[in-house]
């Protein structure tokens, strides 16, 4: 009853209708216009998700890829959703993962020699302390002299970029070999695979990359709800993202809260260097960002930077790059870059259209109202 | 080789990277100005240079190509429009998602029509943009420095290249000599004072967009059917964002906008030429500290160290219209 009169006097749609139902049609619609895509290069949208389906999820191989990709994208679908809570718009995921593998790659060339259980930490350590470096500057420079942090994190990228190239071509190159490569790990510092880690439990899982960071992925995506909606500070930042105004007469400082945001934002992508450099590369090399950065822009709106939303997207998008694989076998036509197309797509219906529909969506839940008021 | 003759080519070349980021760079200062951030200008040229030279080379007509790809710049430009000026959603959103857009769909649409893993086949010379030799540069090419500066810099481009460089003026003209860029500038710093006169602000920003839509679809133009012979996936290279930086470099105004540009193509021109080359008293300097030159001299330019960059107010701010 409270719902329907909600629904007729102010115009509001139910909360279920705007956290689960809006954001769903809106990514039904992205992949309604991703097949039309599909139908003009020629081929069936209904085979094509046949294929994707099986490519994702069809046996034990395909699903650890899945859960690889989604480990990726879980670590930048966060980093981007942390700053979004505080009102900033993070596009420098990409350059901060790719510094965090650089992190990484300094912490096991250095300590390759130690055990497992020391370098692991330190790795992780590498991985989000050197990911948050590269977002400190961009936030300092917003929050202190309010140059705008899009522009600064996008300079940032491509700074990462020339300064990964310079770095691997002029110092971390293994002496005698023409690709910008460093050695390889010692494999006692490599990050333990899922499938090894289950045989650990007489439990046999064919091999894929998955590894030990997905289990971190999880964990984080725990961590950061609970910082977000039950620690003072995340109610802080919140508030900053909300109303930065009303946020300073509460005595709550902007300039710390769009640092440490940006900062936790940075580490987060950071991580992603665990997953590519030490859990699946072994070395260092150049770009094992592959875009994964600008895919948790794609996630972090999908999932309305919530961490259940965020699972679920990136769940999605690394299903989406697994069975996307796929497809270049079945169909000589088609490559993986749909993904990148429906990828686009997600970000432009739940992003920037993110309330194109939501009139109708109104308009019917007001006759529902209308009707049962009526009847 | 002399100096002089080194300095020639260099400039030189330095004219001809800097048109893409010159037309791009005017494209973003018409759409920012009227209050619409445009980070889409990547994603534009891209889809403009493939189209261009799918275009050209069907029709094997250089001009078809030239409007494909100015129509389907605009058509992308459209889709910023409308979900960033009807819908009011986030212009920074939309921006990411139409660079994404059109890297996919270069790729996937280029392999579905050509089977050349993404790559148009080559153009044949016709439906390439021909370079245009001034009268007289043959003769005048031995001639000590007028020579240099006659036949090898002026002359001998094509003409986008002397179009991007002429549309510089007409573009400052536009937009502080005309009605039309006094209602668009005013649509960027002050919307609301703009409706009040009975303007329309979703008009006039559609309008911004439009004009910003043909100067990428030039850019992406030149990049397929002049400066190469044909598309390449992703040749627009982070040249749209280069173009971005350097219209904050120019402080959203046309001239200094087309000298960041002129800069940051000199910075690409001369990187490429000092290659493994030892400068006296200096050395050797990375070819990528070059490379980054341009994006750390635009944090630093927004970090108000030089100067102060201070972006159109109403800028990344949809204007929704009181009731």
């Amino acid at each position: 009853m409270s719902t329907a009169s909600s629904v007729l006097k102010e115009g509001r749609l139910p909360r279920w209708a705007e956290i689960a139902l809006l954001p769903a049609i809106n990514v039904i619609v992205a992949l309604l216009v991703g097949g039309l895509v599909v139908v003009l290069i020629g081929e069936n949208p209904l085979e094509v998700v046949k294929v994707l389906l099986w490519g994702a999820f069809g046996f034990q191989e395909a699903i650890g890829y899945t859960l690889y990709y989604t480990t990726n994208f879980i670590f930048t679908g966060l980093a981007v959703a942390v700053a979004f809570h505080c009102g900033l718009f993070n596009i420098g995921g990409e350059g901060q993962a790719y510094l965090g593998g650089l992190g990484v790659g300094l912490v096991v060339l250095a300590f390759d020699g130690q055990p497992f259980y020391v370098i692991l930490p330190l790795a992780m350590i590498a991985a989000g302390l050197f990911g948050a470096a590269w977002a400190f500057i961009p936030a300092y420079l917003q929050a202190k002299r309010g140059s705008h942090i899009v522009i600064t994190t996008i300079m940032f990228n491509f700074i990462a970029s020339t300064l990964m190239v310079y770095l691997l071509v002029n110092i971390f190159i293994k002496p005698g070999q023409m690709s910008p490569e460093s050695r390889e790990f010692a494999e006692n510092a490599w990050l333990p695979f899922i499938h090894e880690m289950l045989g650990w439990f007489g439990i046999s899982f064919e091999p894929s990359p998955l590894n030990m960071s997905f289990l971190w992925a999880l964990a984080l995506l725990v961590l950061v709800w609970l910082f977000i909606w039950h620690t003072r500070w995340g109610y802080e930042l919140r508030t900053v993202g909300q109303n930065e105004n009303a946020a300073r007469y509460a005595g709550i400082s902007p300039v710390r809260n769009i640092i440490i945001s940006m900062l936790i934002s940075g580490a987060l992508a950071g991580f992603l260097g665990l997953n590519e450099i030490l859990g699946v590369q072994h070395r260092l090399l150049l770009n094992f960002t592959a875009g994964y950065g600008f895919v948790g822009i794609a996630v972090a709106l999908m999932g309305r930077s919530h961490p259940v939303g965020i699972l679920l997207a990136a769940l999605l998008f690394g299903a989406l790059y697994q069975g996307g694989a796929e497809l270049s076998f079945e169909f000589p036509r088609i490559t993986r870059d749909l993904v990148v197309v429906i990828q686009g797509l997600v970000i432009l219906f739940a992003g920037a259209l993110e309330y194109l529909f939501k009139p109708q969506l109104l308009a019917i839940f007001r006759r529902i109202a209308l009707m049962r008021a009526g009847g | 080789m002399d100096y002089f003759t080194l300095f020639i080519l260099i400039l030189d070349s330095t004219l001809r990277v800097s048109v893409p980021l010159v037309l791009a760079s005017l494209a973003g200062l018409f759409s920012e100005r009227s209050g619409v951030v445009d980070i889409g200008l990547e994603g534009k040229m891209l889809a403009a240079a493939f189209a261009s030279a799918a275009a050209a080379y069907v029709t094997g007509s250089v001009w078809i190509g030239l409007l494909a790809g100015v129509g389907v710049s605009m058509a992308l430009a459209m889709v910023h429009g409308f979900a960033c000026v009807t819908h009011n959603g986030n212009q920074i959103v939309s921006g990411v998602a139409i660079n994404i857009l059109a890297s996919g769909l270069t790729v996937i649409l280029g392999i579905a029509w050509f089977s050349r893993g993404g790559q148009t086949p080559p153009l044949p010379p016709s439906a390439r943009f021909q370079s245009l030799e001034f009268p007289g540069a043959a003769a005048l090419a031995d001639v000590p420095v007028i020579g240099g500066i006659y036949s090898e810099l002026l002359s001998g481009h094509n003409i986008l290249v002397y179009a991007a460089f002429l549309a510089v003026p007409l573009v400052w003209w536009i937009l502080y000599r005309t009605r039309f860029g006094l209602r668009l500038r005013a649509v960027g710093e002050n919307p609301e004072a703009v409706d009040t006169a009975g303007i329309s602000v979703a008009k006039m920003r559609y309008m911004a967009l439009a004009c910003g839509g043909v100067l990428t679809g030039v850019a992406g133009a030149y990049l397929a059917t002049a400066q190469s012979a044909g598309f390449i996936r992703e040749m627009t290279a982070g040249k749209g964002f280069i173009a971005l930086a350097a219209l904050i470099f120019g402080k959203w105004r046309p001239v200094p906008a087309m000298l960041s540009a002129l800069l940051f193509g000199f910075l690409d021109a001369v990187a490429i030429r000092l290659q493994g080359v030892s400068l006296p008293l200096i050395g050797e300097i990375p070819v990528q500290f070059i490379q980054a030159l341009p994006y750390v001299l635009t944090v630093v330019l927004l970090a108000g160290f030089i100067g102060k960059a201070v972006a159109p107010k109403a800028i990344g701010v949809p204007y929704v219209k009181e009731r």
